[in-house]
Formats: structure tokens, sequence, C-alpha cells
């Protein structure tokens, strides 16, 4: 389990994490949800020890992230964190491998190897194994990444925006092998996702940051409902129900209302008077 | 893509490219013993290997072959092969293709211990100059390291290698003062300039350092590779990042100064060969060593070669040589677009 109790981290007087406290239990998959800025990647960079907190404490299993042994949360716990500016000049294979320094310091056993090419395997990079990363897509670069700690075979893994760079395609590759690791190896799996359609149809589990602090934690089905989503991410977002996921159209333009031509709260749209008009049909296109 | 349909794993065998040592390798330290071969052979007095393989040679020659030419060449594969591993270990931990010690105030940093040894100790034996040169060099390479980190994070490429040579400039323009004050440029002029004709038994012996140096590059590999990929990535594999970049920064000090004290400074050694190296084979440290300590050794010895045989027989210091072919070959990688940015 996670334990995030009272986490504060500051730049200047902002506080980008405000007393943040989260319980995050073992197995499943979190996504964490929010605006820009609203310190997903912050709060998650905070867990894995990659950044200290002013204030609060944060334990993963028995161990104090703050004191213990950085190896010894490297065989617990695995981070990933963006990695679009990094151009090293290192093969698929080695990358990976790079994945099992925690576990044995470079020299690879057959435990180690093994955990490599079932990484390679599941992120499906037999291909690219010998290329090196500084000559591939975002996207391959990307999945390079995510076999790499997946071979680090933790019980928890955290992965900042893994869908970045991806097409629908390997997007939906990358959540399957996430949703496997939770069910199949029983791993805990925490995501930051932009694309709230895919922490509703994906995760067990939802948390909603705004402006440093956590608005809300529930099933995807408590989280995603049209007040909540309007009060995290400030734009009301319609929410319809598609085969037992709920899915939040924000790619649908704002309906216009015919009668006043806006959609403020106060509009007649609201009160149910009149109809929208879609997008084709405003009346200062249609007149 | 099917990430999700199980697919069987090829069996983990390693191919011989992936071997830090392979065929090749051996062929290429085939060629560089033939050159060291002739590298002993080659100079003012005579000397022919005929005569040492037939019983033929006299006292003299003996004396010649082990006290000078011997020496002169097991002093310009050390120096040669450390050059360039201190340049492969610096770029990969500033993270950065255009840095080597030479270019960073590394060397200039020892140049300053070696006016200190020479004024305040001018009858030290070369060991102590030796640790003041090292002390020095730690310092202004610790000096660089603070200056790169104080740079935004998104800063151009060339923003390093820039500050690098103005703190050069700086600390070389310290030196020059005092030396020109002390009336010892001259002094300082001949302990800075690349130069092997001074090798000799008996002074060129802590080159072996080097060797033990390479011994420690080659054990901290797997972590100097990992520091490369960034302090978050480090940090994430529970890799004490400061602490393995310090090792490796000092690594580089020491080593650079090291071979500024016993043969003085030989550039663009550091720089052309680790981006040869890198280019063909990537950056996985372990796996460049052997490699680029043979490229290395084997520059500077052809270098070396061609400043005895040039202008015969006065000799065209090894340091102008490998300026002017390294300038080149670096052009050349500059023109044809192989510079990488990172």
């Amino acid at each position: 389990m996670i334990l995030v109790s009272g986490v504060t981290k500051r730049y200047g007087k902002t506080a980008v994490v405000d007393d943040v406290s989260l319980q995050l239990p073992r197995g499943g998959v979190t996504a964490i949800v929010g605006a820009n800025g609203a310190g997903k990647s912050t709060l998650l960079s905070m867990i894995a020890r990659l950044l200290d907190s002013d204030a609060g404490s944060i334990t993963v299993g028995d161990l104090d992230v703050a004191t213990c042994d950085s190896r010894e949360l490297a065989r617990r716990l695995a981070i990933l964190r963006q990695t679009n500016d990094l151009q090293s000049r290192l093969t698929v294979a080695d990358l990976v491998g790079f994945g099992r320094f925690p576990h044995s310091g470079g020299r690879h056993t057959a435990t180690d190897r093994a955990a490599i090419e079932q990484a390679i395997s599941w992120m499906n990079l037999h291909d690219l194994r010998d290329r090196f990363l500084d000559e591939m897509s975002g996207g391959q670069r990307q999945r390079a990444f995510v076999a790499m700690v997946l071979a680090q075979d933790t019980e928890y893994l955290l992965l900042d925006e893994p869908l970045n760079n991806l097409d629908v395609a390997h997007a939906h590759a990358m959540l399957t092998t996430l949703r496997r690791a939770a069910d199949e190896l029983n791993k805990t799996v925490v995501i930051v996702v932009h694309d709230i359609n895919y922490a509703s149809c994906w995760a067990d589990q939802i948390v909603a940051m705004k402006n440093g602090v956590i608005r809300a934690v529930g099933s995807p089905r408590e989280i995603m409902r049209r007040p909540l989503l309007k009060d995290v991410f400030e734009l009301d977002i319609e929410v319809v129900e598609l085969r037992g996921h709920r899915i939040a159209h924000f790619y649908l333009p704002v309906p216009i209302c015919a009668n006043c031509n806006s959609a403020n709260e106060a509009c007649c749209l609201n009160r149910g008077v009149s109809e929208p008009v879609p997008l084709t049909l405003r009346p200062q296109v249609a007149s | 893509m099917s990430a999700h349909a199980p697919s069987v794993a090829p069996a983990a065998t390693d191919k011989p490219a992936g071997r830090p040592l392979s065929r090749g390798w051996f062929g290429g330290l085939a060629v560089l013993l033939v050159l060291a071969i002739v590298s002993v052979f080659t100079g003012v007095s005579d000397l022919s290997p005929v005569d040492f393989l037939t019983g033929t040679a006299t006292d003299r020659q003996w004396l010649h072959l082990l006290a000078s030419r011997v020496p002169r060449t097991v002093a310009v594969l050390l120096a040669g092969a450390s050059l360039a591993l201190s340049g492969l270990l610096m770029q990969l931990l500033v993270r950065n293709r255009f840095v080597e010690p030479g270019t960073v105030g590394t060397s200039e940093s020892a140049g300053v211990g070696i006016l200190i040894a020479v004024m305040v100790f001018p009858t030290a034996p070369l060991v102590v100059k030796m640790v003041i040169a090292i002390v020095t060099a730690l310092i202004g390479t610790a000096l660089f390291l603070r200056l790169v980190r104080s740079l935004p994070p998104k800063a151009p490429v060339v923003a390093v290698p820039l500050i690098g040579i103005m703190l050069a400039g700086v600390i070389a323009a310290g030196t020059t003062f005092v030396a020109y004050r002390f009336d010892l440029m001259q002094t300082i002029g001949i302990w800075m300039q690349g130069d092997f004709s001074g090798v000799l038994r008996g002074r060129y012996e802590m080159l072996w350092l080097l060797a033990g140096m390479g011994l420690l590059l080659w054990l901290f590999a797997d972590r100097f590779t990992l520091a490369s990929l960034g302090q978050d990535h480090a940090r994430a594999l529970g890799l004490s990042y400061k602490a393995t970049l310090n090792l490796g920064l000092a690594l580089v000090a020491t080593s650079s100064a090291i071979t500024l004290v016993v043969v003085g400074g030989i550039g663009f050694v550091g720089l052309v060969v680790p981006n040869l190296i890198t280019l063909w084979r990537g950056d996985n440290l372990r796996r460049n060593i052997g490699w680029t300590a043979l490229a290395g050794s084997g520059f500077v010895l052809v270098c070396d070669l061609m400043s005895r045989t040039l202008n015969a027989p006065y000799e065209v210091p090894v340091g102008t040589v490998s300026g002017v072919l390294g300038g080149i070959v670096f052009l050349g990688l500059l023109l044809t677009g192989r510079m990488r940015t990172q």
C-alpha cells in the first residue's frame, strides 16, 4: 500500500501540491487525472523520491521514501517520468537491461535475462531490440522505456503519461499491457493520464486533482459525473453511458443556446426552455 | 500490434557485436601491435629488428631500445587510450558530445598545479608535481560541473562546451599572467605541450596508473552509462546519481592530470575518438571501452609516428599533429552532419 499523508510541495510561495493525503491499496490500476498544473506529476515524483516533499510523509509498503535505501525502493517501485527529451544512443535491449540494475547491479543473471525478454515481449519490441533510441520515433522510445520499468519487476509501477506520443493502437496496447500487469502479475499500477476517458474505461480507481489538492477519489462511475468534471476541469462536459463505461464527450463543441447565443449557467438552455443548436446551425451563421 | 498476445521470446544470446571484445577488436589489436613495433624501430639512431632477433645487437642498441624506444611507445599507447577514454566518460556524464577534458578547463587547471609545483617546489620529484596537478584538476573540473549545473534546462547544446572554453580561457590567462611575472612562460609551455621525446625509462612509469584508472572505469561502466540517462532515470533505478557523477569526473580529472604531467597536452583525441566510436557502437560504456582504448592508442601512435617522420631528424610536437588530424576528422563529422546534439 502507498500511504501519502499531509504532503506539500512548494515552489516559492505557490504550493503545487498542498497538504495531500491519499491511500493507494495494493493491486489494480489507479489513474490520476486533472488539469495542467494540478500537481499530478509532482505528486507522482514525490511518491517515487525523485522530488523531496516540503512537508508530510510517504510510505511505500513498509518503506519511508524519504529515508529508505534508494536501491531497495527501486526493487519495490518503478517510476517512469516523461521521456521526450532523452536522446541517448543505447539500444532498446540495453535500455531494458538497465531495468535490472536495482536487482543485479549490471551483471545479468538468468532471472534478469528472463525478465528482460518478458518485458521486450510484452511491449512487442522484438523487431526494435537492436535499434538505437535516438533513431526511433517518440512513441517507440516511449514503449522501450515502459519495457525498462516492466523489466524492473516491481510491486508498484508509476507511469507519468505513458500514452504520450502513442497513436490510438499503441495507446490501446499500452493500456492492455498495464491492465495485464495489474491483473495477471498483481502489480499496483498508478498512471497519470490526460484523456479522462482512458481513465474511465481502464482504471479501477480515479484520483481527480485540481490546484494541488485532491478533489475526489473513487471508481470511474463515481468520478465521471458532469458536475464533478466541471469542477475539476472547468469545462461543462456531457457524460454518456457506452457499453457499461462512462464517456465524457469533451470532443464536442459546447452547445450554444438558440435564444441567448451563449452557454452560461443562467441561459435558458439549462432551464430546459430551449434546445441546444448544433455548431453548423448557430444563429449568427444561419442568419 | 498486439502487446497482449503472448509471443515466444527468442533465446537470450549475445551477438558478436554485443560483446565488448569481439573478433574484430582482436584484429584491431593486432594492427595496433604492428604499428607499435614500427614505432619502436622508428627514430634517429638506427635500430633494426633483425639485429635484435639474430642477437647481433650491441649493448648500446639494447640500452637504446629498452630505455628510450619501448618506454616511448608504451607511453604513447597508455596516454592515447586514457585520453580517448577520459573524453568518452566526460561526454557521457556531461551528456554533451562537444566536450573533452582539454576544452573544459580540466587540463588548464592541471596546468595551474604544475605552475604552483614549479614555483613552490621546484626540486620536488615528478610524483609530487603530479599530485598537485591532480588536486587542481579536480578543483577545476568541479568548477566546470558547477557552472554546467547552473545552466537553464533548455540551454542550447553548445552552451556547455562554450562555458568550458570560457573557463579554460580564464584559467589559462591567470596561469599566463603569473608565469609571465615570474619568467616561467617557457617552462610552463614545455610542460603543457604534448611531446613524447622526453619519455625515458624512469620518467614515464606513472602512466601505468592510467591502466588502474581504466580498470575502475570498467568496474563502474554500467553505473556511468546509467548516470548518462540523467538524474531522474538514474535515481529511479536506485543509483546515487551525484556520487556516480563525482566519481566519474574525478576519474577524468585524475587521468588528465597524470597524462598532462608526463607527456603534456594532446588535443582532439578525447573529442573525435569517442564521437566516432559512439556513432558506430552507441552509448553503452562497457561495450565501448575496448574499442575506444584501441582507437585512442592507435590515433596517438599514428600522430607520434608522423611527428617523428614528417620533418626527420627533427620532431614536430605530437600535439600539433593530433590537432591537425583530429581537427580534420572533427570538421568532417560536422560537415557530414554526423555530430549529434546530445
